[in-house]
């Protein structure tokens, strides 16, 4: 498989994780890795940095990862998540600034044509107001 | 001032106790103006903190403060974990293993700067912020003076205007500003856990500041 932007979904919930893994899946299919966290440690709504970490590292590849969150404190768990990343990883994964499931989606069908972080990103961020 | 290993133990039960004991209130705070979880996830921090007590109250001071916010960063699992994490991860890489009052009023300013820098935020937005500047001011000054006789007490009361400070103010950071002007008239649930952990850590802490080599009151 060519190497793609990974995609990775945070939400405070599993489910909304997993159904927009489901909805990236539906238009791109294995094309771009794609993975979701959802939840606090604890298995309750909220985000864990762990989980993040870990799948950041179930989609990364060399041309970097783009990150969809929710709320608040999937943001900022997150950053934390980034930082916590090996050194030469941080300045590849990039946190967009666009609603979880359509920024999902676009992001991913971007990355799909062969785009870079820099142009998944902006893809995405065409659906926030500037 | 160097802390021994039961004067540590003695510190970090402390501060986590004050939080877990008062997990209901923070969530009941948190209920009012936002998403009603703060409570339970400090108390999910802050019982990791205290099963790691015996392990972290062996270590030299700047590593059981990062200890302390890896503990807190891996299980809060809500926005407050980076940010309290954060606190103790800043505190860690600024503190010697022996300071005194100049180089924990340094590490404490710092801190606090990271913790806005990681919120966006600062003091006047109804969050923890509205606690820690003051306090960190405060400690500020008595470095300054030289004076450290009363200074437990007289963090506490900065920490308590602080915190009733953030009544009347309307939130534009974190989820309760999604209520604007509904959230004015509530305290916020971080601002007083906040202030619970600077009475926990100044209680703990009181006897070492006024103890020998310090300046008593």
């Amino acid at each position: 498989m060519t190497s793609r932007v990974g995609i990775v979904i945070v939400s405070h919930s599993a489910e909304v994780a997993k159904g927009t893994v489901d909805m990236v899946r539906q238009m791109v299919g294995h094309e771009v890795p794609v993975a979701g966290s959802g939840g606090n440690p604890a298995g309750g709504l909220g985000t864990d940095v762990a989980s993040i970490m870990a799948a950041i590292k179930k989609v990364w590849s060399s041309k970097g990862v783009a990150v969809l969150v929710d709320l608040g404190g999937a943001e900022t768990n997150s950053e934390m998540a980034i930082e916590m990343l090996p050194e030469s990883w941080r300045d590849k994964v990039v946190i967009c600034n666009a609603p979880i499931v359509e920024g999902a989606v676009m992001a991913a069908t971007e990355s799909a044509g062969g785009g870079n972080l820099e142009q998944v990103r902006a893809t995405a961020e065409e659906l926030s107001p500037p | 001032m160097k802390l021994d290993s039961e004067s540590k133990r003695r510190l970090i039960a402390a501060v986590a106790t004050a939080v877990i004991d008062n997990a209901e209130e923070l969530t009941a705070l948190d209920r009012a103006i936002g998403d009603g979880d703060h409570g339970l996830n400090m108390k999910r921090g802050f019982e990791a903190v205290l099963a790691d007590l015996e392990g972290l109250a062996e270590k030299p001071l700047p590593e059981m403060c990062k200890g302390i916010g890896t503990h807190l960063v891996m299980t809060i699992g809500g926005a407050s974990g980076p940010l309290y994490g954060t606190l103790f991860l800043a505190l860690g890489k600024d503190l010697p293993s022996a300071p005194g009052l100049p180089e924990v009023a340094r590490a404490f300013i710092s801190a606090v700067t990271a913790v806005k820098s990681r919120g966006r935020s600062d003091i006047g937005e109804k969050t923890m912020l509205d606690v820690l500047v003051p306090v960190a001011k405060t400690l500020d000054t008595a470095a300054a003076s030289g004076s450290s006789g009363n200074l437990p007490a007289q963090l506490c009361i900065a920490a308590d205007r602080g915190l009733e400070a953030t009544r009347p103010l309307r939130a534009t950071k974190g989820r309760a500003s999604f209520l604007g002007e509904r959230s004015v008239g509530h305290l916020d649930p971080g601002a007083r856990s906040s202030q619970l952990l600077v009475h926990a850590a100044c209680g703990a802490l009181s006897g070492l500041m006024a103890g020998p080599g310090g300046q008593s009151a």
